[in-house]
């Protein structure tokens, strides 16, 4: 037996670790969704097919702006010294995940909004004539939206890959402690991203197409799970134990039934239906892994907190 | 260059709680929180039983993860014995350093900043002990420079056995505990 009693009793500190409530999580999966949407739309305009995939070129990165929004005004309620949210933005921390993080938002809202300016929204009034003037510019050659493309793409890699990156960089809470978490929400953001568009694309094509990457990226993000299991399992103790509160442990049901059960293995099965025109496409499938990747978020930032190097909790 | 460090003596350690107040004192904590705190480490089955007291606080690692993910720039270390603080209009109350310490050593304030133990800084400047070393009645903390090899920290831990807290996070903790 070994009993430690402690006479600390700091606020979000003890008796367990509660520093980030839904604000993050919320964030996290924003962030992952809104990466998934610029890959996808910067695919199809490097490979010059905006006219054809309306949706992911002009639609989805309006929608990305307003969904970065709302995520970043979340992080913002997070913050316990929020006049001094600019800070962040006085300097540039290479060691600090965070950091990346703020600066590659500042980079992220321009390249939406080019991207969204190759089909100028038609509720923006003419009055606005210079937006449809850059509009024309970017149209006029090729290589701009070819160049917006790429940037997208890119700029959604590192967005995406933060997001999991934040959170495996805290060593202290063993549950983080495997880079695959980066490409973990990279994948879950973009299949969010497809089953996304695949709901709300007018196109048939398009929607069929997004629905067959969609069951790609579940099939990835089912591998990458496993292997993430896998890591922390051969690892130390610690991180067994972390690994348990998934598995086993206090936040097993929304692990298997809500991320694994309901957000992957369900949608795969219907969309696979779906594609091979055995069943109708409709939006339970779609709704089915956006809401599993949010639960993934939620899961994975509240058992980390949850898991210690020397304290085991939930698991007695 | 300083390296300042603490070693404490768990033999001597009662658990009165002096350090605790005397930080609470000397340095305004808030009501509710606490720099510094006091764990009871019970091993075995009764009647053989084996206790650990120990005071804890922020271990100022070598190697602070605290400081590495901070996106403001508000944690840093110390020019004067590495000591890790924070620069309170820095701070952005992101709560990083909370979530990278493996010692849960660091708090909000309620004016919305990150705080933690400062090693009184503001005392060993001006050639003091910190105020908990100062006040301890069984003298079982000992501050000074780990960097100096007559230093009393030294000669304690050449000469007894110890271990830091969880070193096995990587984070070269700098307060040491005699067994």
């Amino acid at each position: 037996m070994n009993e430690i009693t402690n006479t600390r009793n700091n606020h979000l500190i003890d008796p367990i670790l509660s520093i980030w409530g839904w604000e993050i999580s919320v964030y996290l999966f924003i962030g992952g969704l809104v990466a998934g949407m610029m890959i996808l739309s910067g695919y199809f305009l490097y490979r010059e097919r905006h006219k054809q995939f309306v949706t992911t070129c002009t639609t989805v990165p309006l929608i990305g702006i307003i969904l970065l929004s709302i995520g970043m005004f979340t992080l913002f309620l997070d913050l316990e010294h929020k006049l001094y949210t600019w800070r962040m933005y006085t300097t540039f921390q290479p060691t600090s995940p965070m950091s990346w993080g703020a600066w590659i938002l500042v980079l992220v809202y321009p390249l939406l909004f080019a991207a969204m300016l190759i089909k100028v929204p038609s509720f923006i009034p003419h009055k606005y004539n210079f937006l449809f003037k850059w509009s024309e510019y970017i149209n006029s050659n090729t290589k701009f939206i070819k160049g917006i493309g790429i940037a997208n793409m890119t700029v959604g890699v590192g967005l995406g890959i933060y997001t999991g990156i934040l959170l495996s960089s805290y060593g202290a809470r063993p549950l983080w402690n495997s880079s695959i978490l980066g490409i973990l929400f990279l994948v879950s953001g973009l299949s969010t991203a497809s089953a996304w568009i695949h709901m709300i694309a007018k196109d048939r094509e398009e929607s069929r197409l997004l629905a067959r990457a969609d069951n790609l990226f579940i099939l990835f993000e089912l591998v990458i799970l496993g292997l993430f299991i896998i890591n922390l399992l051969s690892s130390t103790q610690a991180h067994i134990n972390a690994v348990k509160i998934i598995l086993n442990g206090p936040y097993a049901a929304g692990f298997w039934v809500f991320v694994v059960g309901l957000g992957l293995v369900v949608p795969l099965l219907i969309q696979s239906l779906a594609v091979s025109h055995r069943i109708k496409h409709t939006i339970v499938a779609p709704i089915l892994v956006i809401v599993g990747g949010l639960i993934l978020r939620f899961v994975i930032v509240n058992a980390g907190l949850l898991s210690h190097w020397t304290k085991v909790i939930g698991l007695e | 260059m300083a390296r300042f460090g603490m070693v404490i003596d768990t033999k001597k350690c009662v658990g009165c709680m002096d350090c605790v107040v005397a930080c609470k004192t000397e340095n305004n904590v808030p009501e509710g929180l606490n720099r510094d705190w006091i764990v009871q480490d019970v091993k075995g089955a009764y009647p053989t039983l084996n206790m650990q007291i120990r005071t804890e606080r922020c271990n100022h690692c070598d190697n602070p993860p605290c400081v590495y993910c901070c996106p403001c720039g508000a944690s840093h270390v110390h020019e004067l014995g590495g000591v890790v603080l924070v620069h309170h209009d820095k701070c952005s109350g992101c709560k990083a350093c909370m979530a990278a310490c493996p010692y849960d050593a660091r708090f909000i304030h309620p004016d919305g900043y990150a705080d933690k133990c400062t090693f009184c800084i503001h005392r060993v400047e001006d050639g003091l002990d910190p105020a908990c070393v100062s006040v301890c009645p069984t003298h079982c903390m000992y501050f000074g420079d780990l960097d100096d090899p007559n230093s009393e920290l030294n000669k304690l831990l050449n000469s007894r056995k110890y271990k830091a807290l969880i070193p096995e996070t990587g984070t070269k903790p700098q307060i040491f505990y005699l067994d």
